[in-house]
Order: C-alpha cells, then structure tokens, then sequence
C-alpha cells in the first residue's frame, strides 16, 4: 500500500513525517458517541436482567426484534441521507402506501411474491419522487417529505379507505414470524444483517460513503472535488423507498394487516433513534454501529419498562429525555474535543516552528 | 532598529503598546508586542501569519486582555475588558470581512445602537441621514445612505464601517488586511480616504501582506515574528527585501523563483467559452510547461471562466479541450478524469472540508483511485496524505487533525496537495497565495515554477500584479466578461496589464 513519490514535486529538503493519528486507538474507539451509546445499552440491558421480570425470557427477544425490525431497517438509508444534511420525513407513509400495495394486489389475487415485488417498486419510486424534487427541482427535503408524506398516506388511505386486508398467504406470513431455527432471533434479522453489512461497507469503506461525509459537512466543496452531489442524494432517497417499501411488505405480514395507517408516526422514531446513535442533524457526522445501538437502546429500553409495568406516556417522557441529552453532550463534547485539539495543534505548530528557527 | 522610543516627542503617540504578553494555556500567542502609533501618521504592522499579529490588534479592540506589559492611549494607562470600552476610548477596528446588518439601510448601520433622537425620544432619521450624508462627502465617497447594504462590495462595505468609526469620532483606526479583497480602484479610494484621515490627525494602522500598499500608503513600519516585535522604521529607510528578511527570519533569494521550463504543445485550448451576463467568447491555449497568468480586477468573471472550464459552472456555447478531448459540460470528474484540477478561490468554502481531517481532505479528489477491491480505508488514505503533506511541508501535529485548526498558509498547502494528488496535466489556480503569508508565499510560488517545468500547463488567476508580473510566461487580462488583453512576458509591464484590466471603465467616467 506504498503510494507512489510523485515525480512533479521538489524532493531537495528533508521530508517530514506526520503521525496518522493524534491519539492512542483505545481512546479514538472509546471515547466516541458511538461507543457511548453501545455502553449505555449494555448498561440498560444488564439492568433490565437483573430487575425486570421476564426480561430475560427467549418471548422478549422474539417480540422486542420483530418489533424494531421495521426501525433498524428503515434506518440504515435515514443514517446516509442525514449524513448528508437531508431528511425523509415520508418513510412512514411509503410504509403505508407499499402495505395498502401488498394487500390490494393480495386481494385481487395477484400471486403474493408479485404482489410483494410490485409493493416494493412502489416504495421505490415513492423514492424517486423525494430525490426527484430534492435533486432536480432543488426544493429543501424537509418541505418536501413533510409534503410526500402527507401525499403517500393519502394515496395509501385513498387506495383502501378504512377497510383492511388481512388474509394473507401462510407461507408468507410464518415466514415473517418464524424465528431462526433453535433461536429467539426473527427471521427477518437475516435480511437486516445483511443490509445492515452492506450499509456499513458503502458508508465507512467505499469512495461513495466518504463522499457522503464530503457533501454533508461541505456541499461546495464537494462538489468541486468532482463529487456529484444532486446525483448521490437522488440515489439515497430512492434507496431509503425501496427499503421502506421493503419494511412495508414486513409490516403487513407480520400483523397480517394492510391498513392504510401502517406505522403511522414510524418516521419520527427511525430519527430520533438516528439522532440517539450519534448521526448530526448537520450532517457529516455518525457511524452505522452508533445507529443500530441507537435503535436497540430505544428498542431495550421501551420493552422493559413495559414489562416493568410503565405506561407508554412515561416510556415516551423517558425517551424523548434521553433524545434531548444525547443531543446536548453531543454539541458539548464537540465543542470540547474541538478546543483540546485546536490547542493541541498550535501548540505542535509552535513548536515546529521553534525548532526550525 | 527601534526609533520612536524617544520621550521627546512633544505629543504623547496615540497608542502605545510596549512588551505586551498574552498566552492561551501553554501556547504562548504573543510574546513580546510592542507598537507605537504616532497621532497623524499612517502604520504598518507586517508579519507571516501566526505572527501576533491579530492577537495584538484583539488586545487593542478589547477582546482578549493582555497578561503582562503596557498599553497606554495618549500616554494614559488603560485595560479593557470588552470591546464596548474599547470602542468608547477611541478605538475603530476595521475587519477584512465587515460585519454589517445585510437587510438595513447604509445610514441605519453607521448608527447601529447609537440612533440620534428627536425630543419625542423617536430616532431622528433626518439627522441620521444628514451627519451620514457629511461624513461620506467628507471621505469622499459616493455611496447612497438610504439604500440597504445587502449587496454592497466588500469595499463598500469598508467604507460603512469606517464611516461608522468616524461618526463615533475615533481617533485610532485600525485596518487589518482591509484590501484583500478588493480591486485595485477600490484600493486607491480606500488609500485616499485613509489619507485624509491621517492629514486629520487620526492615527492609523493597516494590516497588510502586500508590500506594495505598505510602501504606497505608510509612513511608518513595524515588522513582527513569532509574536515577538522585530522591528520599527520608517517606511523611506527600509526595502522590500529588507522587510521580507525581518519577517521570515532568514533570506528568501527572490519572491518570484522563475524556473526555466520547455514551453510544449496546446494542452488546454478554451475557444468561444460564453456564459450570458457573465463572460463573453473566451478563447486561449495553455501549453504544457507554461504558466499563464490570468488578471483583471474582482468581478471581472475570471473565477467563472475557471469554474466552467472545470465544470463546476455552466457555460451556454463554446467548448473546452484538453489534450486534445472535448470535456464535457459541467462534469468536474470527467475533467477530473482528463487530467484538469482547480484550486479554487475560496479554500475555506471550495477547496477544503474544514471540519475533516487533513488525510481525508488530500484524498479526497482521488478517493476512487485509492480502493482496493473497491475497499477504501484509512490506511491507504493516510499512506497516500502523508506523501503529499510531506512533500509540501505542511505543519500539521498529525494526518487526523481537523483541516480548519490548520494556518491559512497550511490549509492553502492541504488544497494544493489535494489536486497534486490528482496528477493534473493542467492545474488551474485561483487565488493560490490569497491571504498566506510571505514564507509561504514563495513556496507557492516555487512548487509552481517547478510543476511547470515538469511539464504541467498552470493557468494561475490572481489579483496580485507583481504575481502574475512575476511567474506568469504571458499574462490575460479580463474586463468585465471579457478578454481585454494578451502579453507576453517581456511585454507585460504593470501599466498595460492595469490598462487592459480597467480602460473602458476610467473612459466611461
């Protein structure tokens, strides 16, 4: 992994060599937010064993993951695009709109993989529509899902009225709710894992996800660094359709139920979840672990004070709480990281100047 | 070295800092600042960046408190707490950026939280506008009172804030890079305006990289590095080379190193390039080895012409070919791809990720290439910074510190390895020693000369005459949109490019 000396640059004076890193890998992994959050749910779910009855039981597992499974997947997409300063506020209604899909096609007798496949492609040209207006209209996204999501529920309720769907094939919908043989785990963590892998690689590993953080933190300088940036955030947005479009299918399978007020209200959960595991509403900032720590926290944390025997008003109270403090110690501790390093790095200039005088 | 340290002057100076100290925790900012304005006379104070410069001048403005040494005004001991006390002793700072409120009037802005009033207790408008109405004939400008500010020139906008010091009656102005963005016009009127405060009796104080304006506009110099005071002189007893020699603390051989290169065939070749309103049938050839200087005041459209060559800017008709392939319309990475790299203008909002590290900004433009198995990590992208933050001497603690906490000059340094990386065949630079210091500066410089020796067709835009004067092979010259002018090297004399750049203009008035 040798780069190769440029042979256009002056090579008479002696080189400097620089560190890679400006602190010891322990505290680069552990004192992030993402590690933050990672020890807050371990620290919540050993509470929870200890003191919560039932707790532990293989029925909580099952219940607590098929539940946020629709979150977690929903949020793999949701972390890139506020990544990039954008927001969909639509997912819940694509939910909807690709859970109406499935039902009417089911019902007129379509075969159930057809019916699943077109919901989907629904889901993804629902997509098409935000990254459409975002990208190549130039409207601000969050104007513009606040008006798909409104616009895609009203398709979704318009489609079924109040009735609601709910024979579906039982192949299909044990497939949902089976667990991984001799396991608590849903089936549908399988397809999550992987997704979740593949969004790992594309953000952290890939020219395409540095360029997320690119775009995020500098639009303009993104862009004149060759990174197209209409053309990035359009494919974000018609991921983040196809995956709720996905999520969709899941959600009417596993309630057995294509209403059109599916998982009203699931948008402002996959982002506060988002926000919790470390992603900066500015953009630019956050890693896929902190995200899926974030979901589970919310996740963990919601079925054990329910099994504590907590209202759901006060398990929202506890949650918004903790939202709102995650969010101030993250400015807090940027601010602070940014002082110590700015300090740092004057004082090295200093010193390297003194040295070279 | 030092004059002005007399006690026989029959006035006491202005404003008098002697051996003044600041530190912020272990760094120690300013070690030894020592200034003496003289009431009616116009000071320089010089120095590479990271000199103290500005920790003096925020000191004087009241936002740092020095931790040791003297600051006397009009031979009184003073201590300021806050800008607001600062400001009532007499004190205008003039910043390079004004800060002005961009939705009200010219007028409403000179009195910002000062607004005459009438015996009803309402804001007298009329008065406002009256005293803004002298003040500005007084200096000499032309500038409406009642129109809104939003949209002014920055040189305008100067003159707001000057204005704004001289309704407050300051008796000590200080002007730090107040030029660097302006044009050579606006120069001039600021020069005047400053003048006429001096002949009042004002003492000034003009922050400044360029030695030109220092030698055309003061009367009095202080040279400052690595916080400490060099030295005072005035201005008629000292030289460019002499100053220069000061402030880096060692000999630069010359400013300008001009290499020898072997001018080679067309490689960027621009014909009939218009974009409507902002430039007009742009044709020229940059040959490989050959640094083609771009010049002309601001806004004469030579950032746009180099943003729609690049393809981050559109253009409505012509065509742009490198090495003999026609780049297509606004695709910077298919120009990317060809071989073209673009320092931009603006290195804190176009050229750099300021909240990203130093590694992640170098590879930033050839993040593709450094994949391996389409896997791109951080090893390979620290490998691949460290050679270019080597190469071009950057001082940096380590590959991950934030880009922003990095000198101007440093950052300027991170930009251009960027596009090195990159291994351009035609390096645009716009700007590329914009507020740097001199030492590096002359790197810069340098590092051009030597790309263009190695073949590399550099198209260099600048605003800085002796620059272009100084590197370029031949000069362009841009007026408004438009190519006004083609010299050669030896034809190139300050007066012809500043004719070309401006003739209509001074015509029309």
């Amino acid at each position: 992994m040798t780069a190769t000396a440029p042979a256009s640059v002056p090579d008479t004076r002696s080189a400097r060599t620089y560190a890679a890193y400006s602190r010891p890998l322990w505290r680069r992994v552990l004192l992030t937010r993402e590690s933050a959050i990672i020890g807050l749910l371990i620290v919540v779910i050993a509470v929870s064993l200890a003191v919560v009855p039932n707790f532990d039981s293989p029925l909580t597992v099952t219940y607590l993951l098929r539940d946020i499974a629709p979150i977690l997947l929903i949020a793999l997409p949701m972390t890139l695009i506020i990544i990039t300063e954008e927001i969909d506020l639509s997912v819940a209604s694509v939910v909807g709109l690709s859970s109406v899909m499935t039902g009417i096609l089911t019902q007129a007798g379509w075969p159930f993989a057809l019916a699943a496949i077109t919901a989907i492609l629904v889901g993804t040209i629902a997509g098409v529509v935000n990254g459409f207006l975002v990208t190549v209209v130039g409207l601000p996204s969050l104007a513009v899902t606040i008006g798909t999501l409104a616009l895609f529920r009203g398709i979704a309720v318009g489609l079924l009225g109040t009735t609601a769907v709910t024979d579906f094939p039982e192949f299909w919908s044990d497939l949902a709710k089976d667990n991984i043989p001799g396991t608590p785990i849903p089936g549908i963590m399988i397809p999550f894992v992987v997704l979740a892998i593949a969004f790992a690689i594309l953000l952290h590993f890939t020219p395409f996800g540095r360029s997320l953080y690119a775009i995020g933190l500098n639009k303009e300088a993104a862009s004149f660094s060759g990174i197209n940036v209409g053309r990035t955030k359009f494919w974000l947005f018609v991921m983040s359709g196809a995956i709720s479009g996905f999520a969709g299918v899941y959600f009417t399978l596993l309630y057995s139920n294509a209403r059109g007020d599916n998982a009203t209200g699931l948008e402002l959960q996959v982002i506060a979840a988002v926000l919790l595991g470390g992603v900066s509403i500015f953009g630019g900032r956050g890693a896929l672990h902190g995200v899926i720590a974030g979901v589970l926290l919310i996740g963990v944390l919601g079925s054990a004070l329910r099994l504590a025997g907590v209202t759901s008003d006060i398990i929202n109270v506890i949650t918004g709480v903790l939202l709102v403090l995650s969010v101030v110690s993250a400015s807090l501790l940027a601010w602070l990281r940014r002082r110590r390093i700015s300090a740092i790095g004057k004082k090295k200039e200093r010193e390297l100047a003194a040295s070279s005088s | 070295m030092t004059v002005e340290q007399t006690t026989t002057t029959p006035a006491p100076p202005a404003l008098e800092l002697a051996k003044v100290v600041k530190s912020f925790g272990a760094v120690v900012a300013l070690r030894s600042g020592t200034i003496t304005l003289e009431q009616g006379s116009i000071h320089a104070l010089i120095g590479e960046n990271g000199a103290g410069k500005s920790t003096l001048v925020k000191i004087i403005a009241g936002l740092y408190r020095r931790d040791a040494g003297t600051f006397r005004l009009r031979g009184e001991e003073v201590d300021f707490h806050s800008t607001a006390q600062s400001k009532a002793a007499g004190i205008a700072v003039i910043y390079q950026e004004p800060t002005l409120f961009p939705d009200l009037s010219v007028t409403e802005n000179i009195f910002m939280g000062r607004q005459p009033t009438n015996r009803f207790g309402r804001i007298d408008r009329k008065a406002m506008r009256t005293e803004a109405e002298e003040i500005f004939a007084r200096l000499g400008v032309s500038i409406d009172p009642d129109r809104i500010t939003d949209g002014l020139s920055i040189a305008d906008q100067q003159i707001i804030e000057i204005a704004k010091a001289i309704s407050l009656d300051a008796r000590v102005l200080i002007m730090d890079e107040p030029t660097a963005a302006l044009s050579g016009v606006e120069v001039e009127r600021l020069f005047a305006v400053a003048r006429s405060l001096r002949d009042e009796g004002r003492a000034l104080m003009f922050i400044s990289h360029r030695f030109d304006e220092v030698f055309a506009l003061c009367d009095t110099v202080t040279v400052m590095r690595d916080g400490s005071y060099i030295a005072t002189e005035p201005i008629a007893e000292t030289s460019v080379d002499e100053l220069v020699r000061q402030m880096v603390g060692r000999d630069v051989a010359e400013l300008f190193p001009k290499l020898p290169a072997e001018i080679g065939d067309d490689v960027l070749v621009v014909e009939g390039l218009t974009r409507p309103g902002v430039f007009h049938d742009i044709s020229f050839t940059v040959r490989a080895g050959e640094i083609v200087g771009l010049a002309g005041l601001v806004g004469a459209g030579r950032s746009e012409v180099a943003r729609a060559i690049f393809g981050v800017d559109p253009y409505s008709s012509g065509s742009v070919r490198v090495s003999g392939t026609a780049l297509p319309k606004g695709n910077p990475n298919a120009a990317m791809t060809r071989g073209l790299a673009l320092v931009p203008e603006d290195r804190r909002k176009q050229g750099l990720v300021l909240d990203e590290s130093v590694s992640r900004n170098i590879t930033l433009a050839i993040r593709s290439t450094l994949t391996k198995g389409g896997l791109l990590t951080d090893r390979a992208q620290n490998t691949a910074a460290a050679v270019w933050a080597s190469r071009l001497e950057v001082k940096t603690a380590a590959l991950d510190a934030e880009t922003g906490t990095l000198s101007g000059g440093n950052q300027q340094k991170v930009v251009l390895g960027k596009w090195l990386a990159t291994e351009p065949t035609v390096l645009i630079v716009d700007e590329p020693t914009r507020g740097i210091d001199v030492g590096t500066k002359s790197e810069v410089h340098r590092l051009l000369s030597v790309l263009a020796q190695q073949g590399i067709a550099i198209l260099m835009i600048s605003s800085e005459l002796p620059e272009v004067l100084g590197m370029a092979d031949r000069v362009l010259v841009m007026r408004e949109g438009s190519l006004t002018g083609e010299f050669p090297r030896s034809e190139a004399t300050p007066e012809a490019v500043m004719f070309a750049a401006t003739a209509d203009k001074e015509d029309a008035k």
